[in-house]
């Protein structure tokens, strides 16, 4: 978690510095999710998550190198830099094309979860997807197939307060988006997504429920949005104080105090395994920076493969 | 005349049509409280209320169909589809509902519905927020499509969509918005729908261009000097045949500038209808400068290769008028791709 943090504030600066075009979407306040979906999955199983997907990969287990040279548009990127930060993928994690389109990745999970069904696999896909997607014809038509079918997959809201610049009261009815399973007859389960135990525990459940073949769980992690919805916004829109309500509530710092309590980590522990990751993610930086950038052939490979 | 980017101009001749018919309204996701993604709703909810300005939930497909309703009851509804790949979650009520229903009313339901989408690459958003997709909408009969290139037709062309019976689409070129031009407003500002525009005169050459690639074309207009004429298509459907035939007439040789991969193009319909209509007039073989057949590449590099730049234009320009043969695209020429 603390490297996803680092990472995301390193993006920040390359992006402020013009090291990085276009835009990003940082993760920061909702790594807990990442990291435990990470825990709870195999590395046989599929991951369909959304342009806020930073953390997801790294957490998956793609390196800095290739997920920072991915998004600095360096040939040595996961997808050679034509893809960038909005689309990262590494099958060898589980992780697909990261979605850029809200919704897209449910129905994509729930097809990944009906190949893993039809071939008897004892497998399970996962899509993580924001608040913002539970409005889209995406989420209710692929909850309800995969609920129809008992599809081994399981459905995780990262609900992070906002869509964009839309607080969910504004767009939505009701907030707490774990009830809309229930016109699936799926359960539907609500977690502290700042709390790395709680919804480890969660996810497990709704992982084996999958696996056992007793069909799809809707998860709805509670989460916030630490920085704005991409690039430049300054997320003016917050209500007063809110930001620093959910900052109290820091998944680093609750995850933090976790460990010393439990007795998992002394805090000299937890101090060298921070300074590690700022060494090595200063390190690495200073060498994707240095790497080429992709030939313009590139543009051209993968479009399509042989004609069969 | 005021001097004004794009997005202003686009917000004025909102402001402009919300004025003169209350039956105008706007949706979309954030255009109400944060005044549009892209700025170009400023002012709009302060001066119309949340009536007739509304955010929208992420519902693209809920709230284009909601657009085409309201429109078939007598409102003139504007829906903003952020980037136009969003259209794809919504295209069944654009292009199969609302474009069809005049016809199958024997013309009693209307749809006088505009939707308004960003569109091209150029700024770094990678491969599903930067493509020019003309056409997914140029091939549905009963839709119009038209793509401003300056604060004038930005202003203009949606005034007049705004004011038009039937569904038009108004694709806006994203890299635009921050662009500043002189802009008439009010009735003389309007550009009519299907009316293309001669932007620089010239005897040697018509090329057709659009959107973004009208400013790329003029830059390499510019430095060849004399001779390029350059033609501001500006509605893609229907498009002014007698303005490009006229100019073709003059000129003897043709060549459209497309930002999209050359599959599909709008472009091959331009080319094809002229070198029926207009054979005997032309003294080279008419062609095409595109984008190549790939999705929009990420790295900025690359991503400024992808489509047709002012240099690459001046190349093939100059080798076509030189030659009289149609050159090979970058790609061929540098060995890269077939
Ligand atoms: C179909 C579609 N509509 C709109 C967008 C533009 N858009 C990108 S992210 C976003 C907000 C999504 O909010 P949410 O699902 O809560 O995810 P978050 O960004 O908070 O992670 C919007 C509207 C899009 N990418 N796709
Ligand atoms: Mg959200």
């Amino acid at each position: 978690m603390y490297e996803i943090r680092r990472f995301e504030d390193r993006v920040n600066e390359l992006f402020a510095r013009g090291a990085i075009h276009g835009t990003t979407h940082l993760c920061a306040g909702q790594e807990a999710l990442d990291v435990s979906l990470a825990l709870e999955l195999r590395p046989t199983d599929t991951v369909s998550a959304t342009y806020r997907g930073h953390g997801i990969a790294l957490a998956l287990g793609m390196t800095v190198h290739s997920v920072l040279a991915e998004i600095m548009g360096k040939a040595a990127g996961c997808t050679g830099g034509v893809g960038g930060s909005m689309h990262l993928s590494d099958p060898d994690v589980g992780l697909l094309p990261t979605f850029a389109i809200v919704g897209a990745g449910l129905p994509v999970a729930a097809g990944a979860a009906l190949a893993f069904q039809t071939r008897g696999e004892d497998r399970v896909a996962v899509c993580v997807f924001g608040d913002g997607a539970a409005n889209i014809g995406a989420f209710h038509e692929a909850l309800n197939l995969a609920a129809v079918w008992k599809l081994p997959v399981v459905f995780v809201c990262d609900n992070n307060v906002y869509a964009e610049y839309s607080r969910i009261d504004v767009t939505t009815p009701l907030s707490d988006l774990y009830r809309r399973a229930g016109s699936y007859d799926i359960p539907g389960v609500p977690v502290d997504g700042m709390d790395v135990a709680a919804t480890r525990a969660v996810l497990a459940e709704a992982v084996a429920r999958a696996r056992a073949g007793a069909g799809p769980t809707l998860v709805e992690a509670k989460t916030y949005r630490f920085a704005g919805h991409s690039r430049a916004d300054q997320a003016t829109y917050r209500p007063a104080g809110e930001l620093e309500r959910w900052r109290e509530r820091d998944p680093l710092t609750l995850a933090r105090v976790e460990l010393l309590a439990t007795g998992a980590a002394t805090a000299d522990d937890l101090t060298a395994l921070e300074k590690a990751v700022r060494e090595d993610l200063d390190a690495v930086t200073d060498t994707v920076a240095a790497l080429p950038d992709p030939e313009p052939a590139t543009m051209f490979h993968n479009v399509r493969g042989a004609t069969a | 005349m005021a001097r004004m980017r794009v997005r202003q101009a686009i917000a004025a001749a909102l402001a402009d049509a919300m004025r003169e018919d209350g039956s105008v309204m706007l949706f979309g996701e954030d255009v109400a409280a944060a005044e549009g993604p892209f700025k170009t709703s400023e002012g709009l909810l302060a001066e119309f209320g949340p009536l007739r300005v509304r955010d929208t939930p992420i519902s693209e497909m809920g709230f284009v169909g909601a657009a085409v309703g309201a429109a078939t009851m007598g409102m003139r509804p504007v829906a903003e589809i952020m980037f136009m790949e969003f259209l794809g979650v919504a295209l069944d009520q654009l292009v199969t509902e609302a474009a069809t229903f005049r016809y199958l009313s024997n013309g009693r339901v209307t749809v006088p519905l505009v939707v308004r989408a960003s569109t091209g690459s150029g700024l770094g958003f990678g491969t599903q927020h930067s493509q020019t997709l003309e056409n997914w909408l140029t091939a549905t009969p009963g839709l119009k499509v038209a793509v401003p290139s300056d604060a004038q037709t930005a202003y203009g062309l949606l005034r007049a969509a705004i004011r038009d019976p039937d569904p038009v689409a108004i694709l806006e070129p994203r890299v635009l918005y921050a662009e500043r031009g002189d802009c008439v407003t009010g009735d003389e500002g309007i550009v009519p729908l299907g009316t293309a525009r001669v932007v620089r005169r010239g005897d040697a050459v018509t090329v057709v261009a659009l959107g973004q690639t009208v400013r790329t074309a003029l830059g390499a207009a510019e430095r060849l000097g004399t001779g390029v004429e350059v033609v501001d298509l500006s509605t893609l459907v229907p498009w002014d045949r007698a303005t490009v035939l006229a100019s073709v007439a003059r000129t003897g040789r043709l060549v459209v500038v497309e930002e999209a991969p050359a599959s599909g193009g709008w472009g091959s319909e331009i080319v094809a209808a002229v070198t029926s209509a207009a054979f005997r007039a032309l003294q080279a073989p008419p062609f095409r400068i595109t984008a190549p057949d790939v999705p929009v590449p990420y790295n900025k590099g690359l991503e400024a290769r992808f489509s047709p730049s002012a240099d690459e234009i001046e190349y093939q320009l100059r080798a076509y008028l030189e030659t009289g043969e149609v050159p090979d695209p970058w790609w061929r020429r540098e060995g890269v791709a077939a």
